[in-house]
């Protein structure tokens, strides 16, 4: 079922999809190129994104070396706070009362600037792996939170009656249908999240790393190398849409109904 | 004996009084309707059935006080409550699962309906790919597949477009001659409880009681010709005028 969804027709409107956004980054470039060359400012305040690209490929092992640990950190950090929301998630769920207690704190804990917080973390826990875990755990817990408890509360009520009427005890319910039910919301809180993980990871090499694209960006500051700034940008960038492409083809396997209510939408379905 | 009964039962929430005292009975292969306005609490009935509330009075099942909910009901919800992420297949035998029943005989068990119940070649379809009707067929092929002593249906219907409930209405009937379930139908549709019905409860408004209880006398199948009509017509007509002047029943002196 899964590999009829990836014809050769959905492969063009995927394309045709995504033309206006290609295009407009197109565009963008090009002004950014014409004015970077015509206007007379220095390469040292704003490089053309040509000179970016022809020095991201100069110091391509650079940036890899870099990119590895910020990748790392984002996955562990990721799938730390994942497992964290998901447990607690259950947990209130099962226990409301609990989500009294906890989610005015995981608020406070949204509001805590990054800028902050981060040089403190690193200061507590050192230049390694931990503190960027934190970090990205940080920024990720809580979308991934409300997510998955809004997801369970979005379960149909009648599905929920009509589980407990065939005798289904409460856990039942939570497999069958509460679960299930939280999908979407599942995946697109994962979404917004893994964009997040990668900022987070970054901000926290910023703040004092051995190694990762944070530290390498703030070093090239330094070194009055904005085009080197840049080129690490657009390696988070890459990194992250990466990330995020992961994340929709999991949804696409994970919830194959949706492609069929679609299919179903644009009027091919049976008729009683 | 009654299969179902319920003496006096009362059930208020908080202080709201919903049901104020309701008798009734079903027997053994009998389709009863309970028939009554909206928001008279109908829905309540069920959920004191299945356990889902608790109320006062007494309920008994074939003579004996009725503890284990579960055991004797199967309930279909108002709408059709299929799960959106399971195919046609495993939402039909949803019930059985629940009940510990393996997958694959619970599968062996189903399969065989598909046919009579007008979904044969759709057991890998999603519910989204299904029209209301279908949807709603399939709704009652997870109910009565639960094989439990008696079928409660919520207003199976309302949520179906006016055609294709008249013609689920007719599909209903024809299947519940063949199979003479133990039923009872929740509605606040007077034709549909008349062209179902072997007998009729008729509810006030909140707090409900019984207003007045109906016998069916149409024969079977309920097909339409012109005498049966005409009776089914005055039948309906009778309903109407008793639902229509019921009096706000705030001033009902029930105790």
């Amino acid at each position: 079922m899964v590999s009829s969804s990836f014809n050769p027709r959905q492969l063009a409107g995927f394309f045709a999809q995504a033309a206006p956004a290609v295009i407009t980054i197109g565009l963008v470039l090009v002004a950014w190129e014409l004015y970077a060359n015509h206007s007379g400012v220095k390469p040292t305040v704003l490089p053309a994104p040509s000179r970016v690209f022809e020095q991201a490929m100069l110091n391509r092992d650079a940036l890899l070396d870099n990119a590895i640990p910020t990748m790392r950190a984002t996955l562990i950090g990721f799938a730390c706070s994942l497992s964290a929301a998901f447990a607690l998630s259950m947990l209130v769920d099962f226990f409301q009362p609990l989500r009294r207690a906890l989610f005015p704190v995981f608020i406070v804990s949204q509001t805590l600037p990054l800028v902050a917080i981060a040089p403190l973390v690193v200061l507590w826990f050192g230049f390694g792996l931990t503190p960027k875990i934190m970090l990205v755990a940080l920024v990720t817990f809580f979308p991934m939170l409300v997510a998955l408890v809004q997801g369970y509360e979005a379960t149909e009520v009648e599905i929920g009656q009509m589980l407990r009427a065939m005798g289904a005890g409460r856990w039942r319910v939570f497999m069958l249908a509460r679960l299930p039910s939280a999908l979407p919301y599942f995946f697109a809180g994962l979404k917004i999240s893994i964009t997040y993980a990668v900022v987070g990871a970054i901000f926290a090499e910023y703040a004092g790393a051995a190694k990762g694209l944070g530290i390498y960006m703030l070093n090239a500051k330094n070194n009055f190398r904005p085009d080197l700034v840049l080129a690490a940008v657009g390696v988070s960038a890459a990194l992250t849409l990466v990330l995020f492409g992961l994340t929709a083809l999991l949804q696409r396997l994970a919830m194959p109904w949706e492609q069929a209510a679609g299919r179903q939408a644009a009027g091919k379905g049976p008729q009683a | 004996m009654s299969r179902l009964e319920l003496r006096h039962m009362r059930k208020a929430f908080g202080g709201l009084e919903v049901l104020a005292d309701i008798s009734l009975r079903v027997d053994a292969g009998e389709f009863v309707s309970i028939l009554g306005p909206s928001g008279a609490g109908k829905s309540t009935l069920f959920q004191l059935l299945t356990g889902a509330e608790h109320g006062e009075g007494e309920m008994f099942f074939d003579g004996a006080p009725l503890d284990d909910h579960g055991r004797h009901f199967a309930f279909m919800p108002q709408r059709d409550a299929l799960m959106p992420w399971r195919r046609i297949l495993d939402n039909t035998t949803l019930g059985l699962e629940v009940q510990g029943v393996g997958r694959k005989e619970a599968r062996t068990r189903v399969a065989p309906l598909f046919a009579e119940f007008g979904l044969a070649g759709f057991e890998r379809h999603f519910p989204a790919q299904l029209s209301g009707g279908m949807r709603q067929r399939a709704a009652l092929l997870r109910t009565v597949v639960q094989e439990r002593d008696m079928l409660l249906l919520d207003e199976p219907f309302g949520a179906l477009d006016a055609l294709t409930r008249a013609a689920m209405q007719r599909w209903l009937e024809q299947m519940w001659r063949h199979h003479r379930w133990t039923a009872m139908l929740i509605t606040h549709d007077v034709r549909e409880a008349v062209f179902l019905s072997d007998r009729i409860y008729v509810l006030s408004a909140r707090p409900a009681h019984v207003v007045r209880e109906i016998k069916v006398p149409l024969p079977r199948p309920r097909d339409p010709t012109s005498t049966a009509t005409r009776q089914a017509g005055a039948l309906e007509a009778e309903i109407l005028d008793i639902l229509l002047n019921l009096q706000p029943s705030k001033g009902h002196d029930h105790d």
